[in-house]
């Protein structure tokens, strides 16, 4: 799980007009994880893909793939590599089963009838396999990108947004077919808005803005690490001012004196065990409360404080 | 990994796939409209026409009507081929894939040249429905129009990347090849034009190309064969050159 098989070292790409969209990333992705990519748009998020997988032309630095200079041995790095894009790219007039096999053919696999079947089978295209692709819905036509990337069996799988424009139920779906892609051991990188989508899959988040990254990091240390719990109590009757054993917690009054909002803890849990604490003093201080609604900081939550820091945290793995 | 021959014939063979899907287009419409050339100016208003050079016009005519066809529709055939993936997005595959300049010229070059090679068959069987004619050297015949298809097919492709629009895609073949391919002897000889304009014409590259082909069909033309092989071959030189540069740049291909 910790073999680097793709290493970026110092990338920077800047566009005809002077657009820096990648400013000397450096980033290592290990074998067999799930790394998602978050980064509001323009953050430098599919230039970053399209540098590794040969769409676009880095301006500086080094890609090396399975052991292998992307800038010198590209047919051998590519072949391993394969690419969902954001867009819905695909030969409209094309067959499902002839566009999957073509993609076979075209990273130089021998065809495979059986495999092609199989594939098609996973993401439920094979009663469509003679349709023309035109004739499919949005998020049977993501589906066959992911066919087409998955027809060469890439040991690297980029995901650029593969849930954009699809309905909840269908993403589900998909996320379930992106964990059952790991369980095979093909290591996946994707970017995404949803960041509940990195949240349920991502055994790494990286996060960039601006075509630099800002943090990497596992995603449970992420969300243990700057992860916050926050707890409303609604008391019975407003309060001007708090006591000292009160003040004492992480917690200010607001709408007039009638809520107590407490902000503390960690990812870990321990702002749980601290609003225990906080009502058994509230009780012990003969105040009353009707109500209390609590929950953990998400990685979205992670995500926005992050991007609004101006001074976002280095990279800390 | 090698030259990459099964993404080179999978492109070859899709290519191939898309003239057939769309075979009206590309193979009964060119073959309807040089019929009707033959029907015209081969058999209505050439039964009326002096031999030239010992050769009947209506038969005179079928190597300037092969290159008509020929070199308008390599060519569109081979833009639209690299345009359309250009176009919809499609080629992130070809340009993420273990595909270099070689396999990607086979691929689109290759199959577009054979499209042509198989709709000059069609057009050269269909003249003989309307046309009484012979072939003097047909190996040469068949190496020069496989020469020609090979050159505009990779021309094609260097107008397919360059073009960032359907119009400028249809600009070279309808308002440049077809003009020079009606100005370069395919309907007379350019030795029938009066001074100064048979030497004018001479500054016509497809001239050279129609009187080659017409050499191989009837033995005699216009300008010596080794004028018109070596400037074919010197425009394929070109071209190569041109699409080594465009692969080593990315021009228009990678951002």
């Amino acid at each position: 799980m910790s073999e680097p098989i793709l290493t970026i070292e110092g990338l920077s790409k800047v566009y005809k007009g002077g657009v820096r969209a990648l400013d000397n990333v450096d980033l290592s992705i290990r074998k067999g994880e799930i790394f998602a990519l978050l980064g509001p748009n323009g953050a430098g998020k599919t230039t970053l893909i399209g540098a590794v997988c040969g769409l676009v032309r880095p301006t500086t630095g080094r890609i090396t793939a399975f052991g292998h200079d992307l800038a010198k041995d590209w047919r051998q790095a590519r072949a391993q590599i394969g690419l969902v894009p954001q867009e819905l790219s695909t030969d409209m007039f094309e067959t499902v089963l002839r566009a999957v096999s073509y993609s076979r053919g075209l990273f130089g696999h021998a065809p495979d009838k059986a495999r092609i079947e199989e594939i098609l089978r996973s993401l439920s295209l094979w009663e469509k396999r003679d349709s023309q692709i035109r004739e499919l819905s949005g998020g049977m036509k993501r589906r066959v990108l992911i066919a087409k990337a998955l027809a060469h069996e890439p040991e690297l799988l980029f995901l650029d947004e593969p849930t954009a424009g699809v309905d909840v139920e269908l993403r589900k779906g998909m996320w379930e077919q992106i964990s059952g892609l790991k369980e095979r051991g093909v290591t996946i990188i994707l970017t995404t808005h949803y960041i509940e989508e990195a949240e349920e899959m991502a055994d790494r988040v990286g996060i960039i803005r601006g075509g630099q990254i800002l943090m990497v990091d596992d995603k449970d240390a992420m969300m243990e690490r700057l992860g916050t719990t926050e707890a409303l109590i609604e008391l019975a009757e407003a309060m001007s001012e708090l006591p000292p054993e009160i003040a004492a917690f992480p917690v200010e009054l607001r709408d007039g004196g009638r809520e107590l909002c407490y902000r503390g803890g960690d990812g870990s849990g321990s702002g749980k065990a601290e609003v225990a604490a906080l009502t058994m003093a509230l009780t012990r201080a003969g105040i009353e409360y009707t109500g209390i609604d609590i929950h953990d900081s998400s990685l979205e939550d992670i995500f926005v404080s992050l991007l609004g820091s101006e001074d976002a945290p280095e990279e800390a793995a | 990994m090698g030259f990459n021959f099964r993404g080179a014939w999978s492109i070859y063979i899709r290519e191939l796939m898309r003239a057939f899907r769309t075979a009206f287009q590309s193979i009964l419409a060119p073959v309807l409209t040089t019929s009707l050339y033959f029907i015209v100016f081969g058999s209505a208003i050439g039964s009326r026409m002096e031999p030239i050079g010992g050769v009947e016009y209506a038969a005179f005519i079928i190597p300037g009507l092969l290159m008509l066809t020929l070199l308008g529709e390599t060519t569109s055939n081979s833009s639209f081929g690299i345009y359309m993936p250009r176009f919809t997005g499609t080629i992130y595959e070809l340009l993420s894939a273990p595909v270099g300049v070689a396999e990607t010229l086979i691929g689109f070059v290759g199959a577009a040249a054979t499209k042509s090679l198989i709709l000059a068959a069609i057009i050269l069987g269909t003249a003989t429905l309307f046309v009484d004619y012979q072939i003097k050297y047909p190996l040469f015949a068949l190496g020069y129009i496989t020469l020609v298809a090979a050159s505009f097919s990779l021309f094609g492709f260097i107008l397919g990347i360059w073009a960032d629009s359907f119009e400028k895609l249809g600009i070279i073949p309808v308002l440049i090849l077809t003009p020079l391919t009606f100005l370069g002897g395919t309907f007379y000889s350019l030795d029938m034009l009066p001074e100064p304009w048979d030497t004018i014409a001479l500054a016509n590259p497809i001239a050279f190309l129609v009187s080659g082909l017409r050499w191989t069909f009837y033995g005699s033309s216009d300008v010596s064969i080794a004028v018109s092989l070596g400037l074919t071959l010197g425009f394929l030189a070109i071209c190569v050159t041109v699409i080594a540069f465009i692969f080593k740049t990315g021009w228009r291909l990678r951002e």
